[in-house]
């Protein structure tokens, strides 16, 4: 009985510890984030897709969460990994009303 | 044996009769079918151009800050402060100076002109509609209306007044000590609350109804079918409505277009940012026939220079150059049209009353 509880113990360890990164899309269009605001877990991905029918650039300078999509065209996806907590403001250089939080946790 | 000479008389005017039927009928048939012609193509214009006009509806409120909301003591306090030459150090310059609803709320110039005559570095930008815009300035680095409006009285080449010796200009006025208490009871007199006076009275300016609004609003004949071709244009092959989007004619973004010189625009705060160098606002084209010269650096004398400039794509072709400057291959015809609806977009607006100020 004890063998059975430990192993499943250790099934349980192995299963909760190495939950697979989830990804979530963001949408561009007409100018705006699809939403304004999301919370994820660390080691999230955020893909970030232009469905605009103009070419945005996607960026952060939040500390720790510093990345720059560069241009994206219409149609064009990219992906970004979120590892460790915090927050980061995502924004678009070439049209800084598209604001983004997101939210980070373990 | 001679004719009788009235028979003689007849002929030729008959024969003149059936000429000038023979040249008129054809005419006349020509002059209707154009018009019908022309009714139906008006008719098409607008079925054209409706998945578009619902783009450009105004708004029906005018959005205020929680922390700033407006009341008529609040704008009576800015307007005062806003044409008020007291906050510059000559006691010259007021916001007004520059900012002249004369002149559609900027003055004129290809570059402003401040302390000491001094000429700016950029073209003054008009206060038109900028209660929807952020940020502000042409590179943006002012997040908000009140984050902006001391900028230019602290700049030593604009108003070149600190902002200490202007707070203490200011309380020496007994008159402003009232129109504060009115408008801002709960807060003392402040920096803060000359900016957001300034702000809330910058919020009420906003460009009225203009015939293309009356337009989008259903009134078929409000402008020409040579305007509703520009329309057209405008939101297609001459790609304007890429950054002049909606009812302001502007969705507040940065672009490279293609001007020369030196100035970086908003790659001075991005400079890792290749897409912003070279970047100004894109300005509201509401009212835009009354604001000539153009662009940030006043170098487009009118706006026949400025559709040419944007039919050939911009003239710097630098990596940050926008992705939506393009040769457009416009005709003359094409460039009349897109001229023709840019006056649409002008209305005639009540003056805003000058204040007495306060002694």
């Amino acid at each position: 009985m004890l063998r059975v509880l430990l192993m499943l113990a250790l099934f349980s360890a192995i299963v909760l510890g190495s939950a697979p990164a989830a990804e979530h899309t963001i949408m561009q269009a007409n100018k705006t984030f699809s939403q304004s605001e999301i919370t994820i877990k660390a080691g999230d991905k955020v893909v970030f897709k232009n469905d605009d029918q103009v070419t945005h650039n996607v960026f952060s300078t939040s500390k720790g969460f510093e990345f720059n999509l560069k241009t994206q065209a219409p149609g064009a996806s990219a992906a970004v990994p979120f590892n460790g907590e915090g927050t980061a403001e995502i924004r678009c250089a070439i049209h800084p009303k598209m604001k983004l939080i997101v939210n980070i946790k373990r | 044996m001679n004719r009788p000479k009235s028979t003689i008389k007849l002929q030729p005017s008959a024969r003149l009769i059936k000429l000038l039927l023979a040249l008129c009928l054809p005419l006349a048939a020509l002059c209707l079918s154009n018009l019908s012609r022309s009714a139906a193509a008006g008719n098409d214009h607008d079925a054209e151009c409706r998945p578009f006009m619902t783009k450009y509806r105004r708004p029906s409120d005018v959005p205020y800050p929680k922390d700033n909301q407006l009341t008529k003591e609040r704008e009576l306090l800015g307007r005062t402060l806003f044409f008020d030459p007291r906050l510059s150090e000559s006691n010259w310059i007021s916001c007004a100076t520059c900012h002249n609803p004369a002149l559609s709320w900027s003055d004129g110039l290809a570059k402003g002109v401040g302390h000491g005559m001094k000429e700016l570095g950029r073209r003054t930008p008009t206060i038109l509609n900028l209660a929807w815009s952020e940020p502000l300035f042409w590179d943006g680095r002012a997040q908000s209306l009140e984050d902006q409006a001391l900028g230019p009285v602290a700049s030593p080449a604009e108003m070149n007044l600190p902002l200490d010796k202007m707070m203490a200009r200011i309380k020496a006025i007994p008159g402003y000590h009232e129109l504060f208490a009115k408008a801002y009871p709960s807060e003392p007199i402040s920096e803060q609350t000359v900016a957001k006076a300034i702000a809330t009275f910058e919020r009420t300016i906003i460009s009225g109804q203009a015939p293309f609004d009356a337009w989008i609003e259903g009134k078929e004949n409000a402008i020409s079918e040579e305007a509703k071709r520009g329309f057209l244009l405008f939101n297609t092959k001459a790609n304007c409505a890429k950054c002049h989007s909606e009812w302001r004619f502007t969705d507040d973004g940065f672009h490279d277009i293609g001007l020369p010189g030196d100035d970086v625009g908003r790659g001075k705060l991005f400079r890792e940012i290749e897409v912003n160098q070279f970047a100004f606002k894109a300005p509201t084209l509401r009212n835009c026939d009354m604001r000539a010269p153009y662009m940030h650096d006043g170098s487009k004398p009118s706006l026949e220079a400025v559709i040419e400039f944007y039919n050939e794509g911009g003239k710097v072709k630098r990596p940050s150059l926008s992705p939506e400057m393009k040769p457009l291959g416009l005709t003359a015809q094409e460039k009349r049209e897109l001229l023709a609806f840019l006056k649409t977009l002008t209305s005639v607006d009540h003056p805003v009353e000058v204040p007495i100020l306060p002694r």
